[in-house]
This record gives structure tokens, sequence and C-alpha cells, in this order.
């Protein structure tokens, strides 16, 4: 059995979990083994459901209350519980599927390949797969000679197939094992797109000059219904969260489409972007390295050239 | 408290990574290492928490052969107490897990700490499976820890904020940035980590479960298309293009 966890997000389904269920599903067929799909905690009325539109046909849904908090023991409990002979189970490689895959590994005796973009492939004893190495500055082809393994998937790397299909939810309890993870409180970060799984960032850099000049990349992420970013220079002056940094230190991510602002692109910077599929560099220093590294590229001060980007989009959208 | 830092030896951030002939490893020729950068902030906050007497004794540990003493040395100018070595080739996660476990349950340690990922192979494994190992709570991407009469609380990113947990020690954490300030070795540290010790230990597992086939370079960026700015239409159909904007 191949199973596909689904990751719960204050009682929502997040893109990276369609992702994984829509891998789950192609992987189902490809292996021609069956899929199914295990859900921990309240969800909203009717959430779970969405996940037909996947191709997902069987669910366990474990219903107690207590998973409603993400809890790395106590989901690897559970999760140990539910699974019957695992053969695959694929996980989102995010903030919860980093401290859950690994706990499950062991607990399972299941090898785990982590972050893979490529469909698991049958080979030799085991199966190969390819996933990011170096900080994006190299790709690396893994195996394990393991007839069982763990998988967790690289947020933005496969595309949710639409998929129709008759699902079918269990429900059922399993006892929260502990209360040694608490979680006492939370705090989102002003309802804007979460970085990770943006399909367009707008990004800024040391060439905005100062915090005071961000209400030009404010607008120009909202016109886009994009996440905001920063350079590495720019959180550690503080003109911006360090939750806002993207590059080698900070959050590495795969958008659609990466918006450079006044960044001039030093290695660092590029080992955290440059798996987007597609990046526009604006930038007054022609000789910029940046340049080098994109797949469109506008010289011109940001200053100038982004109000006038606002423009055009609001006269595009019809807003002005 | 006694405190774990397990730090991994990894190519400097400004290294151009190249890959030996037949694709199977790094070239390790010319390459500066330095300590994984999340780990640093572990190590950084362990270092701390010695500053304010919460923390007795810091050791670092590092799982593989001579070369990362060189690292394991820096370590100890910025602050621990002591360092140590399991020697083995940490072929994968699960070696690095096994090995850091094994010793670790020798030692009654309060607190295990890692970095959220090591910026060579990034693949998140070797706290979470420490953990379990060990059977001790986790906290991962933790940006912010005080520890008070047993107990600590942690913030820990989430996808699009954080959440605050109480989790009682011993624990298991891997740091993202913020979680404290890298320290850079001063002249004393580095007088001082001269005189401590490195033990070197032997590893109980030495069998990977997960191998590297090959190593590729990512597909490079085609040229770069020019925009110009008194054009700023064209920059819009791009948008519009790419899915960007609709």
């Amino acid at each position: 059995m191949i199973y596909v966890i689904v990751e719960n997000l204050q009682g929502s389904i997040r893109k990276a979990s369609i992702e994984a269920v829509s891998y789950a599903v192609a992987l189902s067929e490809k292996l021609q083994k069956p899929l199914q799909g295990i859900a921990l905690g309240p969800f909203k009325e009717g959430e779970l459901q969405k996940l037909s539109q996947y191709g997902l046909e069987q669910l366990i849904h474990v219903t107690n209350e207590a998973y409603k908090d993400f809890s790395s023991i106590n989901y690897t409990n559970a999760v140990a519980q539910v699974v019957k002979d695992p053969t695959v189970i694929v996980l989102p490689q995010g903030y919860d599927g980093r401290a859950l895959a690994p706990r499950l590994s062991i607990r399972l005796q299941m090898p785990l390949l982590s972050g893979i973009h490529t469909l698991l492939e049958p080979y030799e004893q085991g199966y190969k797969a390819q996933r990011i190495a170096y900080s994006n500055k190299g790709i690396e082809t893994v195996y394990t000679p393991s007839q069982k393994v763990i998988v967790t998937l690289k947020a933005n790397s496969f595309v949710p197939q639409k998929k129709e299909a008759s699902l079918n939810i269990t429900t059922t309890e399993v006892a929260a094992a502990t209360d040694k993870e608490r979680v006492v409180g939370r705090e989102q970060f002003s309802g804007k797109v979460p970085l990770t799984e943006a399909n367009v960032v707008v990004s800024g850099g040391r060439g905005l000059k100062g915090p005071e000049n961000w209400g030009m990349i404010e607008e120009l992420a909202q016109l886009l219904g994009a996440a905001t970013a920063c350079s590495k220079p720019v959180a550690d002056e503080g003109w911006r969260p360090h939750h806002e940094h993207v590059g080698q230190t900070g959050i590495q991510i795969a958008p659609n489409v990466y918006i450079a602002i006044g960044i001039s692109g030093a290695i660092q910077h590029l080992a955290g972007v440059s798996a987007s599929k597609n990046i526009i560099v604006i930038n007054k220093d022609k000789d910029a390295p940046f340049f080098k590294n994109c797949d469109y590229g506008v010289v011109g001060d940001a200053f100038e050239v982004v109000p006038k980007l606002i423009e055009a989009i609001k006269r595009y959208k019809g807003l002005a | 408290m006694k405190v774990l830092v397990a730090i991994s030896h990894v190519p400097d951030t400004t290294t151009r990574i190249t890959f030996t002939e037949d694709k199977k490893a790094l070239n390790k020729q010319g390459v500066t290492f330095i300590i994984n950068p999340y780990d640093e902030f572990s190590l950084s906050y362990a270092v701390g928490l010695k500053e304010q007497n919460k923390a007795k004794e810091v050791i670092v540990l590092c799982v593989g052969p001579k070369e990362v003493e060189s690292t394991l040395k820096k370590a100890l100018a910025i602050g621990a107490d002591k360092a140590v070595r399991i020697d083995t080739e940490p072929k994968d996660a699960f070696i690095v897990a096994a090995n850091i476990a094994a010793y670790a349950k020798e030692q009654n340690f309060d607190l295990l700490l890692f970095g959220k990922e090591s910026i060579d192979f990034n693949g998140s494994q070797v706290p979470g499976m420490v953990a379990e190992l060990l059977q001790l709570p986790f906290v991962s991407f933790a940006t912010k820890m005080e520890i008070e009469n047993g107990k600590a609380k942690v913030t820990r990113e989430i996808s699009g904020g954080s959440e605050i947990l109480e989790v009682e020690l011993p624990l298991v954490l891997s740091a993202q940035k913020g979680l404290a300030k890298e320290r850079i070795p001063n002249m004393r540290g580095i007088m001082m980590a001269r005189r401590k010790p490195v033990e070197v230990i032997a590893p109980t597992e030495t069998q990977p479960k997960v191998e590297t086939l090959q190593l590729d370079y990512p597909k490079g960026r085609t040229q770069c298309k020019f925009i110009d700015p008194e054009n700023i239409d064209e920059l819009v159909q791009v948008l519009v293009n790419l899915g960007a904007l609709n």
C-alpha cells in the first residue's frame, strides 16, 4: 500500500499537500499499487473532500481533536498505528513533514529520500529519485536498495493534476500518546501568501536603500498575489523580518516567478532562489551577476522602473 | 545543563561547487569548509547559555573523517568546551543519526541541538532521526527558545507564521535563523581552542540506507532577455505569459 500524508494547517489543506496527493496518485498508477491518504485532526467542513478532485479514492481520517496541533511524537505514533504494510509513504517536505518523516523513517524502518522532485522509479533492488543538493548548486540522484521507502516531496516541484474521483473517507481514532510537545500559541504573519507556497515572489535587496521604500514592493506583490521576500543584508539590517530572507541561510524557494529588485545576485542568494522556474531581475547595475542567472532583465533604477511597472499592471487590470 | 551541538562540515557558502569525474562526490580540492550555518545558530545559542550560567558543559560533535577536525576546532574557538569526532564517513543521514544517538545515550544531555538542515545535502533528516532513536521530543525550525525550570518555551517557524511550544527537557531541537546571532571567534577563543580536547570515538553504525548514484549540475539559465525600461508593457506581457498576472 502507498500512503500519502495530508498536512493539517489549522483545519485547511495547503497547496503542498495537494501536490503530495497528486504525486502519490501518479506514483500509485506507475507502481500499480493501491493508495490511501492519511489526515490527522479536525478539518474544516468539506475540506478533505476537495482531494477527490486530484484522484484520491481512499482516505483515513484520524479525527481526535488532539491532532489539531502538530506534534512530531504524536503524529509519528498515529501514522505508525494507521499504516498497514506500507511500501511508500509520501509527505510534503514542509515544516511538519521535515519533522515527521525522519521519525517515521526510524520507527517503521523505511529509508527516507527527502526533498525529491521526480517520480520515484524502481531501480535495481529498490528505488531511485532526484533531489536538489548543495543548496541548488547540484542535483543528486539518490538510490535506496529498500523495497519500502518514505519520500518527502519538494514544494512547487510537482504540478497537481486535476482528476475527478469518488473519495471514500474512513474515520478512526488513535489516542494521542503524549503532551510533551505542547503548542501554546500561534502567530500568522498578517494574512499574506506564505513564502514557500507562493506562485510569485517579489523580493527586494539593498538597492532599495531603506525599509521606508518597501511600499512599492508590497504594492507590486499585492497586485500579483505574490509573497514578499528580501536578501540577507536587508534582513540583517533589520529592514525586513528574518522570515522573509531568501538565500542559502534563509528560506529556499522555488516559485513559478521570482522577481528580484535591487538584488545583485551573490552566489549565496542564488542558492536560495535558483530553483525558481522563471527569474526576472530589475537592477540599475548592468554588470550585476544576477543578469547572468535570470530569464528576463530590466536595467534601470528600481525607483523608476517599479512604479512604472505598477502603473502598467494597473492599466492591464483595468484599475487605472 | 549539559548541551550537545551536532555540526556538519560543509563547503563555504561562496564556494562554486564542482563534482568528481565519476559524478559521485564533491570535488574537495580548493574548497574551504565551514560549520554548517544553521548548526552555527545552535552553537551560538549554546555558548550563550554558558555565559548565562545555564549550561555547564557544551560538547560539539561531528561525524566524519580526520579532516572535519578543522571545523570542530572552529566550534571550540567559538566557545564549546569539548569536541567529539565519531570516526566514520557520513555516507547518509542514517549513519550520522545512529552514531550521534549511540553517543548521546551514554551522556545524559539536557539539550541536543542541530541545524534545520545542512547546506550540502539539505535533507533535514538527522535531528528527527536522533529524536526518534532516543525517544525524545523534537522541535524543528526553532527561531527562539527560553529555558526555565527544566522546561523550554520554543518558537518554531510554520507555513506563513510561527507557533510557540512548551516542551520538557531533554529536548532535540533544529535551529532556523533567529535562534541566536552568529559569533565570531576572538583571539582568546582561538588560543584556548588549542588546549581543548578532541575526543575520537569509533562508530557504531557504518552501513548506509541511501546512496548517491550521481551528482549533476542544475540546468543553467538560457540567456537573459533584456527588456527596455521605456517599454514596460513588454514586462507586463511577460508576467501574463508566465501566469503571474491574470
